[in-house]
């Protein structure tokens, strides 16, 4: 049965910028800053100081509460400092900055735990919690809550590799380098599941990618080939759902409602180094891209690299870039200074140049109902911006604007070119603080 | 390193997303008067020259009076995005080609100024501008009804009131419960009919909607819920000796398709929620054969569609789109229960 979700829009999707572009290993940096914040939940506490020696994969932070995901260290070397650093998030977080010795001395964690999880495969969810795995799809969300949500609740697996974000290609290039470590990602999970078949859901706009993965995905292997339609927000959780299930997660809800836990590509990828190699999570791949980079790419680098050594190896920005964003241009965020680092969610740096279309002086909206069209929440973006402006916060609730997923794809259509998710995050925030 | 920096400090920063749509405002009400040329194509050749003249004023007006509102009370500019000379084009459109110059002027200003400069202008007036002008218009009953043969003009460029050829339009002879007599449904459906400037060539005015539809302007669920409300009533309930006949007239006649896909279609005043949008075009056409059948006037699209204006607010609260998700809610409160 073919189900699909309701809205969505069809930007230019970008990705030829940098879909050619094999995966490039980038020399870890002289420095790298880890933020003690590096995923959904609460900030990890630093174990180390400055000056101590750390190994590569090494603890250098540890979990304060359930939904946090540890931190380790990306290269060996010594601590410089224990000190608040600019965050991507345009805040001063904890950071702890190493300074590279250039050796990689792995720690003694790091090595293969493949035989254990032979025996045991249960024993991934401890394996995922200490490797500090998270969402690599920018969500990131703690691996091992999920899965400890999911647990003897769930009938379906399913893979996220919509990548459906403009420009982003680092599970694009994945899937067509490395699939079989994505898919060894993806039966460890299932293992770990006791599923017997899980969905691998990729989007129609990767031909390459689907191609190999159709080679190896033959019937009756357990994992299915699902190709979406493309379609912005195909890879959002609860659309991906809808349009592999035909499952509505319930208001508030979890995909273990209805029975669905959804792994990243990216995730599966990372839960393979760390069960194969037992590398935890200090790498990941990320694409360099947009019309204001010289050279799109995209590289394999160490978390903590600072962005600007990323644009550095893509050959550097255009003279006109008018803005870096860190993620899609979607629901990435922009970023003002180039120093700050790679972290567990940043799949994409883009340069974007200058775009008349963003905003208006004098935004109006004339009740065209794209908004409405557009939105995959089912939700009326033109009268929750008429409720937030007047601060009507019954309203904004009446009109379930908890529901918003900030896709932006109402803000996308608008033609009187309001900003509508600014106006949501700050409705939502007003919501919360009533409560 | 300091150019650097000087380029890092140049870099915008603002809220995702960081790409939009190239279509705005004023592109779509391009879309809107593009489509609309056909019909003043037809309306020239059928009325003469007055017919452009007459909707070129009426822009005019309409631009200048938004222009002068704004000005008088210091609020932004407006007149760029091209509404202003969507309400004149429409208003022009729906009047004959004979109406004096100044009566339309004074329809005009009543469009702009009263409907839709008083309410905060473009996105907030809740009533059509170039309708609820039409309707003001009619303070002049004998101007609103003299309705000249076409190609009847003696010259392309000299028509005024005084020597238009006038007759019945074929709406004037079914609201006698008969149906038009000395002209055919297909010259109906060219525009070869006496009525309102625009309104008369059926043919044209669903080539415009075919270009808006394809352009993704408008979608076909108020026009078409609209239209076949209209249909099915004329078809159910028929007059003269012809069902099908009957039916076609009242499709072909008056305002109905120019009402269905340029004016019920109005973003500012009809629904936004899909379903709300079909149970406004539904009564949209039910008022118009409402009107027809049993009203004083002879048409009955535009105060259909003005009334249903007033019902918008509470369509599109009534009739939302299903919560993301809520399936499961209905049956917890069901089983709650």
């Amino acid at each position: 049965m073919k189900h699909s979700f309701f809205g969505g829009i069809h930007p230019d999707d970008g990705k030829r910028y940098s879909a050619a572009s094999p995966i490039t290993p980038l020399p870890p940096p002289p420095q790298v800053v880890i933020p003690v914040s590096m995923h959904i939940g609460a900030p990890c506490k630093p174990v180390v100081q400055k000056g101590d020696t750390v190994k590569m994969g090494q603890l250098i932070a540890e979990t304060t509460g359930f939904v946090a995901a540890p931190i380790h260290a990306s290269v060996s070397g010594t601590v410089a400092a224990v000190e608040p650093r600019l965050h991507p998030n345009g805040q001063k977080v904890m950071s702890i900055v190493i300074d590279n010795d250039g050796l990689d001395t792995p720690d003694e964690s790091v090595r293969s735990h493949k035989e254990e999880l032979e025996k045991d495969p249960h024993a991934l969810l401890e394996l995922v919690k200490n490797g500090g795995i998270v969402g690599m799809g920018g969500a990131t969300f703690p691996t091992h809550v999920k899965i400890s949500s999911g647990l003897g609740k769930v009938d379906t697996m399913i893979v996220n590799a919509a990548e459906c974000e403009p420009y982003i290609t680092s599970d694009q290039r994945i899937l067509e380098e490395q699939p079989d470590q994505v898919i060894g990602g993806i039966r460890y999970l299932m293992r770990m599941l006791d599923l017997p078949e899980a969905v691998l859901a990729v989007e129609g706009n990767k031909p390459e990618a689907i191609a190999g993965l159709k080679k190896r995905l033959t019937p009756g292997c357990g994992i299915r080939l699902h190709v979406l339609r493309t379609r912005y927000p195909q890879g959002a959780e609860k659309q991906l759902i809808q349009s592999v299930t035909g499952r509505q997660v319930p208001p508030g809800g979890l995909p273990a409602d209805v029975a669905c836990i959804v792994f990243n590509a990216h995730t599966c990828w990372c839960v393979n180094c760390l069960a194969e190699e037992g590398l935890p999570s200090i790498q990941r791949v990320v694409t360099v891209s947009g019309p204001g980079v010289a050279a799109p790419s995209n590289f394999l680098c160490r978390v903590g690299t600072p962005v600007s050594a990323l644009v550095e190896a893509a050959g550097g920005l255009k003279e006109d870039v008018d803005k870096i964003v860190l993620g899609g241009p979607m629901m990435g965020s922009a970023v003002f200074d180039l120093s700050v680092p790679v972290i567990k969610g940043t799949n994409a740096v883009l340069g974007l140049m200058p775009n008349q279309n963003l905003a208006k002086e004098n935004p109006v909206c004339i009740r065209c109902g794209r908004c409405v069209a557009a939105c995959p929440m089912h939700l009326q973006p033109l009268y929750l911006y008429a409720a937030e402006r007047k601060g009507e916060i019954g309203e904004l609730e009446r009109l379930h604007i908890t529901d918003c997923i900030e896709c932006g794809c109402c803000a996308y259509v608008c033609p009187g070119r309001l900003q509508l998710v600014q106006a949501f995050k700050d409705g939502k925030a007003q919501v919360k603080n009533k409560k | 390193m300091d150019q650097e920096k000087e380029k890092q400090h140049l870099l915008s920063v603002s809220v995702s997303p960081h790409i939009r749509t190239d279509e705005d405002t004023r592109s779509i009400m391009l879309d809107v008067l593009i489509a609309m040329v056909p019909a003043l194509g037809v309306a020239a050749y059928m009325f003469g020259f007055r017919a452009i003249l007459v909707t070129l004023v009426s822009c005019a007006a309409c631009v200048f009076f938004e222009w002068a509102y704004r000005k008088l009370l210091k609020k932004p500019r407006s007149i760029g995005d091209l509404s202003a000379v969507v309400t004149g084009t429409l208003l022009a459109y729906c009047l004959p080609v004979t109406i004096p110059l100044w009566i339309l002027i004074i329809g005009d200003f009543f469009a702009i100024v009263i409907v839709k400069e008083l309410f905060g202008g473009l996105g907030k007036n809740f009533m059509n501008p170039a309708l609820a002008g039409r309707a003001f218009l009619f303070s002049w009953p004998v101007a609103m009804t003299t309705w000249m043969e076409p190609l009847s003009y003696t010259g392309f460029f000299r028509i005024s009131a005084a020597d238009a050829v006038t007759r019945a339009t074929p709406l004037a002879d079914m609201a006698g419960g008969k149906l038009p007599e000395g002209v055919t449904l297909l010259q109906s459906f060219l525009g070869q009919v006496g009525g309102s400037l625009g309104e008369i060539s059926t043919f044209a005015l669903l080539l415009g909607a075919v270009y808006l539809l394809i352009r993704r302007v408008i979608t076909l669920r108020i026009p078409l819920s609209f239209l076949l409300t209209v249909a099915v009533l004329s078809f159910l309930f028929p007059q003269g000796n012809s069902r099908l006949l009957w039916t076609g007239w009242q499709l072909c006649s008056g305002g109905v398709i120019l009402g269905a896909f340029f004016m019920a279609t109005d973003y500012v005043t009809s629904p936004v929620n899909p379903r709300a949008q079909i149970v406004y075009g539904v009564g949209c056409g039910l008022l118009t054969v409402f009107i027809r059948w049993f009203g004083a006037y002879a048409e009955g699209v535009s105060y259909a569609i003005l009334i249903m204006n007033a019902t918008v607010w509470l369509l599109d609260k009534a009739l939302p789109r299903k919560r993301f998700g809520a399936v499961k809610e209905k049956k917890e409160k069901e089983a709650a229960k």
